[in-house]
């Protein structure tokens, strides 16, 4: 289990101090693939790095499966963060070394036998989807590839956590896809936590069991993915769950509802009976609804007619819906 | 040698007969050994330059602010004053000062071994200045995530940065070796041997035009072998050219040659 326990981080620069933590608490199960979302320069790539002490609170505690990592000792942190893996935007390979000899570094340093490493990292190539590149240097690969030999090299040292600093943010969809999915299924065959950290809302969907939404260097929610994508309770929150594409202000000032799936039935269906059994015709204004684990999820915004009675009564058809929260739009004005 | 020469030429300039009938056998007699000079003294003068300069480097780049290993302020001062201390001395100057030091190290201070000394202390800073620049090329996120492997600051100089910067390194060695080579040469102004003592102090000293001019196309020549080797070495080592691109660039080259050649039609053709 990890444990943030009021993380705060501030980094000193020439305009004076930047918080880039504020006083953050997060707890993440054994097993969780958790998501931290948020904005560009929310703090996400701090606070995981905070995970890992690759950056050091300024206050608070990291404390996982009970051992408080600002209180260790060199000695003690570098054995705690081999079990502790990363992977990043830029994949970070050694450019000088094989693919075998990059998954074999972790081992390397670990003073692993070099035969037996050898072996496990074949083994690990093979986990990845990549056994005929192992004497391929990381030139020689694309992004995905690069990417999968990171996964293998994370993976090397055996760790009970997983950290992803935008793992996908330089990959195209297709790719964020595959390699999502073996995330995925490293994290259920081999029980690791995963800790994603990302600003595409799509891979907390695609993978994520939690999530914990960061805005200028504060959590402003956690929960279950359901829990926080249905219903979004700040401001921070709507403005990442939204559809993409819809602008706020550009939205009529009134009568303008917010629908979240929460698995179930899909959107189509739900706007053709509301016109037939209950004759209101709504205005989708935007909507970004997607498969997520065999159920319909995502959002949606509707607009509904100016008949105060008419809209009424979309209202209350929508309320009664299962698995579909609705919330009114119009304060998001002024 | 030296009759073949004229009367191959047929070279009739009274002058121009006696420079070649007393130049061409002094060269004969001395020029491969003042070439062996130069390059072994060049050669040990970059061994214990890099010695001294390349953990230099290293410090330099490791113990700063931010670094993987960051070391006392104070202590980075004092290093990077010293270093831009010794680069500022003239290397005339300089050789003149160490002549004390190198004749407590080496027993002379006359000589193509006595010059390596200063060539090394004149050599050093500008060595760490060179790999101090070869090793800032190293990307930060990869140190990051050895740091994140959990590797000692050790594990990363000695298994990720080195390495990683090697073919870098080579070509900052490279150029060490061309610029020592240089100073080697100036070296001939106070007794030290090879081609530049021979240039300096035969050639221009004692006006023997031909050994002057043979003595600096022997050094050119010299620069060119060892500049090629380290940019060939350098670049077959990097593995972030892939092979295969090197390759076909080449091979592209080749082709183009090729055909120029047909355009040109065999040699002597009209
Ligand atoms: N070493 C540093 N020194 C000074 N400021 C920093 C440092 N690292 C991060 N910051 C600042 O902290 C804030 C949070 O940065 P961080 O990299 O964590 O954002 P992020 O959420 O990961 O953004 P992105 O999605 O763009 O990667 C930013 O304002 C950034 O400028
Ligand atoms: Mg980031």
């Amino acid at each position: 289990m990890i444990e943030l326990k009021n993380v705060s981080k501030t980094f000193p620069t020439a305009e004076g101090e930047l918080h880039a933590l504020t006083d953050v608490s997060l707890t993440i199960g054994d097993g969780d693939v958790y998501g931290i979302v948020g904005m560009s320069g929310a703090g996400k790539s701090t606070l995981v790095r905070c995970v890992n002490l690759l950056e050091r609170p300024t206050a608070g505690q990291v404390v996982i499966d009970g051992a408080d990592l600002c209180a260790m000792g060199q000695k003690e942190l570098i054995a705690q963060r081999r079990s502790i893996s990363m992977i990043f935007q830029q994949f970070n390979l050694l450019m000088q070394r094989t693919c075998l000899k990059n998954i074999c570094f972790p081992m390397e340093i670990a003073k692993v036998k070099k035969a037996d490493a050898e072996k496990r990292a074949h083994e690990l190539l093979d986990i990845v989807g990549l056994p005929d590149k192992a004497d391929a240097y990381p030139a020689q690969l694309s992004g995905g590839q690069k990417q999968r030999v990171a996964i293998a090299r994370a993976l090397a040292s055996d760790p009970k956590i997983l950290l992803c600093d935008e793992a996908t943010s330089a990959l195209d969809p297709k790719t964020t896809r595959d390699i999502l999915r073996l995330i995925k299924d490293i994290n259920r065959r081999l029980g690791i936590t995963v800790v994603v950290i990302t600003h595409e809302m799509a891979v907390v969907e695609e993978i994520c069991s939690h999530v914990a939404i960061l805005d200028h260097g504060r959590v402003m929610e956690t929960g279950t993915v359901e829990e926080v994508f249905s219903n979004p309770r700040t401001e921070a929150g709507r403005r990442l769950v939204y559809p993409d594409g819809v602008r706020i202000s550009e939205l009529p000032a009134a009568n303008v509802v917010r629908i979240a799936f929460n698995g179930g039935s899909s959107y189509e269906p739900l706007i053709a009976s509301l016109a037939i059994d209950c004759g209101v015709k709504v205005n989708i204004l935007g909507a970004d609804t997607r498969n997520v684990n065999g159920q319909a999820f995502g959002t949606m915004l509707l607009g509904l007619p100016e008949d105060p009675a008419e809209a009424a009564k979309a209202v209350a058809y929508i309320k009664n819906q299962p698995n579909v929260t609705m919330e009114e739009v119009r304060d998001y004005h002024g | 040698m030296a009759e073949w020469i004229i009367s191959f030429f047929n070279i009739t300039d009274p002058k121009l007969v006696k420079d070649i009938s007393e130049q061409i056998p002094y060269l004969l007699n001395n020029l491969v050994f003042a070439a062996w000079e130069t390059v072994y003294s060049t050669v040990l003068a970059t061994l214990f330059a890099c010695l001294i300069g390349l953990p230099l480097g290293v410090i330099l780049i490791v113990g700063e602010k931010g670094g993987i290993r960051p070391l006392p302020s104070p202590l980075m001062k004092a290093l990077n004053v010293v270093i831009n201390l010794l680069r500022s001395v003239p290397f005339l100057i300089l050789m003149v000062v160490v002549i004390p030091l190198s004749r407590t190290i080496v027993g002379t201070s006359i000589g193509t071994v006595a010059s390596i000394v200063p060539l090394t202390i004149a050599a050093a800073p500008f060595v760490a200045r060179l790999m101090e620049g070869s090793l800032r090329e190293m990307d930060r996120g990869t140190i990051e995530a050895a740091q994140a492997m959990g590797c000692t600051p050790f594990q990363i100089i000695w298994k990720v940065l080195l390495p990683e910067c090697l073919p870098a390194l080579l070509t900052s060695l490279t150029t060490a070796f061309i610029t020592i080579l240089g100073y080697g040469a100036m070296s001939g102004a106070i007794g030290g041997g090879g081609l530049g003592n021979m240039a300096l102090n035969r050639g221009y000293t004692r006006n023997m035009r031909i050994v002057l001019y043979v003595a600096v196309v022997a050094l050119v020549i010299l620069v060119q072998i060892f500049q090629s080797v380290g940019t060939h070495l350098a670049t077959r080592m990097d593995k972030r050219l892939t092979g295969s691109k090197a390759r076909k660039a080449s091979a592209g080259d080749r082709g183009r040659q090729a055909r120029k050649d047909r355009r040109m039609g065999p040699p002597g053709a009209m």
